[in-house]
């Protein structure tokens, strides 16, 4: 197992893979399924102060090779979050997780930074300045650098955790948002959320979701998010998770070559409840195959 | 909820568009009338959620119309062809709750989980209505196999070609008073429509676009009484005096 092992911002992960927040829930759905400590860490469903709803359905719309989502943060709120749903995942999972924080303000991403960072399961928080189905947060805040600083540096403050910063692909220059991120003390980068779509229902001649908008998902923006761990890794200094469309051990070894320390996988589980799972014990064969050794030293392999 | 094989035995054109396919494979995790499976399809990203129509130990049957990709994918399954299902996904009807005279309500696509219903009920005894409704004659399906178990049915089409003229409604309306207990089943409407007149407790059964079907990616969320809850997960039956209707 030591072959798997990486190091993630301080924090030991037996392997790299990681199921992806908003596609995972809060862990204890899939543990009915299989063992879940078997996982790296889990990063767990996006939480804001106040409980959230979402949005109106369908939230949902299939795409080739993928899936558009417009969830919009629905989540009991951080109380609740923290006296709930991470007790039940505590008895389930024994091992840190990546707390995953939106927000409508700075005020908001700190404040909820700074109570979930303090809880004893959570190892890191993951920043998510991406999340293109709310309006006025989420990736208002990811997509301009000086407000990426800004939400990054504020809960930097109080964080008693490393701060990940998850980005948006939906930007000119990925990159220039990742060194405002490493400028303002983020400790790690989480790349890609999902990319802008949407679909029209041709029966009723208007669009699929009652958003209008959703996220991308899926294998069909695996070569997205390659690209964009591959620019990022050469821009910054920082630990990269790569997620984006991952769905096969040969899919979590590309990313690493192309720069991610750690791995998310997000909408295979949609489909495949197991997707994790599989995807950790695929691993070994896999590396076997590509003359692996061990997997942290392939991070960042490919660039020249 | 349970992952596994299985192999389609044989699939047949009942009605307009609407198709009976049967399998063999592992059912254990069905466990309720009303829960459904969710299909995993070649070429297509996302499972198809599909209501169970009847269950027995190694046995499957799943009625559904041909509405798009994946269904109609389906519709063109033959005999050993092998599909991965997710068994045991939802809440199911609570027949506990039936009384001594159910009235089960099935609109169109929506009939197909009242057969296991009566099926259970019948067998304890039960005297079931079943209003059954449909657009026109040509789209009539499975009202002889219920009136079989011991149901008494009551068919109505829109066009009045067949039963009743209307829609399921006026038949629901004639019962009043004598039914104990209201399951339901159909398109948003005619849940709606079904609800207000219901004067007993009741369950309906909701339809939504689904990512997983298991409750991990809150994509089919639904507001209720007694607050958030996933169609897939806490549903898609939902008690009548939980519902709160979108508009």
């Amino acid at each position: 197992m030591e072959k798997l092992s990486v190091n993630l911002c301080g924090m030991e992960l037996s392997n790299p893979v990681i199921p992806a927040s908003g596609t995972f829930g809060f862990g204890y759905e899939f543990a009915e399924l299989y063992d879940i400590n078997i996982l790296g860490s889990i990063a767990v469903k996006g939480t804001t102060c106040s409980p959230r709803f979402g949005n109106p359905t369908p939230r949902i719309a299939e795409t080739p090779s993928g899936v558009l989502n417009s969830v919009g943060l629905q989540n009991p709120g951080v109380d609740a979050v923290l006296s709930e749903e991470l007790e039940k995942l505590g008895s389930v999972y024994s091992k840190p997780v990546l707390a995953n924080v939106s927000g409508f303000s700075v005020g908001e991403y700190a404040a909820c930074a700074e109570k979930l960072s303090a809880h004893p399961r959570v190892g890191a928080i993951e920043l998510n300045v991406s999340c293109p189905n709310v309006h006025g947060g989420g990736m208002s805040f990811g997509t301009d650098p000086r407000s990426a600083a800004e939400v990054t540096e504020a809960v930097k403050k109080v964080s008693k955790k490393p701060v990940i910063v998850k980005l948006s692909p939906n930007v000119t220059d990925i990159c220039e948002i990742a060194r405002a991120c490493e400028s303002a003390g983020a400790d790690g980068l989480c790349l890609i959320n999902t990319l802008l779509g949407m679909r029209l229902d041709l029966k009723k001649r208007r669009p699929i979701l009652a958003n209008i908008t959703g996220g991308l998902s899926g294998p069909a923006v695996f070569p997205i998010a390659v690209r964009a761990v591959w620019q990022v890794w050469e821009a910054v200094k920082l630990p990269i998770i790569g997620v984006g469309g991952v769905s096969s051990a040969e899919d979590v070894i590309e990313l690493m070559l192309a720069g991610a320390t750690a791995v998310e996988v997000g909408a295979a589980n949609m489909r495949d409840p197991f997707a994790c799972r599989d995807i950790v014990g695929a691993l070994p064969e896999t590396m076997k195959k590509y003359g692996v050794e061990r997997l942290r030293d392939i991070i960042g392999g490919a660039h020249g | 909820m349970k992952q596994s094989i299985f192999t389609a035995t044989g699939v047949e054109c009942i009605a307009k568009n609407t198709y009976d396919l049967r399998l063999s494979g592992d059912t254990s995790d069905i466990l309720r009338p009303g829960q459904f499976v969710n299909i995993a399809l070649d070429g297509l990203f996302l499972r198809r959620p599909i209501s169970v129509c009847d269950a027995e130990e190694g046995f499957l049957r799943l009625i559904f119309k041909a509405v798009g990709k994946g269904t109609e994918r389906l519709a063109a399954a033959k005999a050993g062809d092998r599909f991965d299902i997710l068994t045991g996904l939802g809440n199911g009807y609570d027949t506990e709750k039936s009384g001594r005279t159910p009235l089960l309500v099935g609109g169109g696509a929506g009939l197909p989980p009242m057969y296991m219903l009566a099926k259970e009920l019948c067998s304890r005894g039960k005297k079931v209505y079943v209003a059954a409704g449909f657009n026109s004659a040509d789209e009539i399906f499975l009202t002889d196999e219920l009136a079989a178990l011991g149901a008494e049915v009551v068919v109505c089409t829109a066009d009045g070609s067949v039963g009743k003229k209307g829609f399921v409604t006026g038949a629901v309306a004639e019962l009043s008073g004598k039914y104990t207990h209201m399951f339901a089943c159909g398109p948003e409407p005619m849940l709606r429509a079904v609800w207000e007149l219901c004067d007993s407790d009741g369950q309906f059964s909701f339809e939504e676009r689904m990512g997983c079907g298991f409750g991990a990616c809150m994509g089919c969320t639904c507001e209720t009484i007694t607050g958030p809850k996933r169609i897939c997960r806490e549903g898609p039956v939902i008690g009548k005096d939980e519902i709160k209707w979108k508009s």
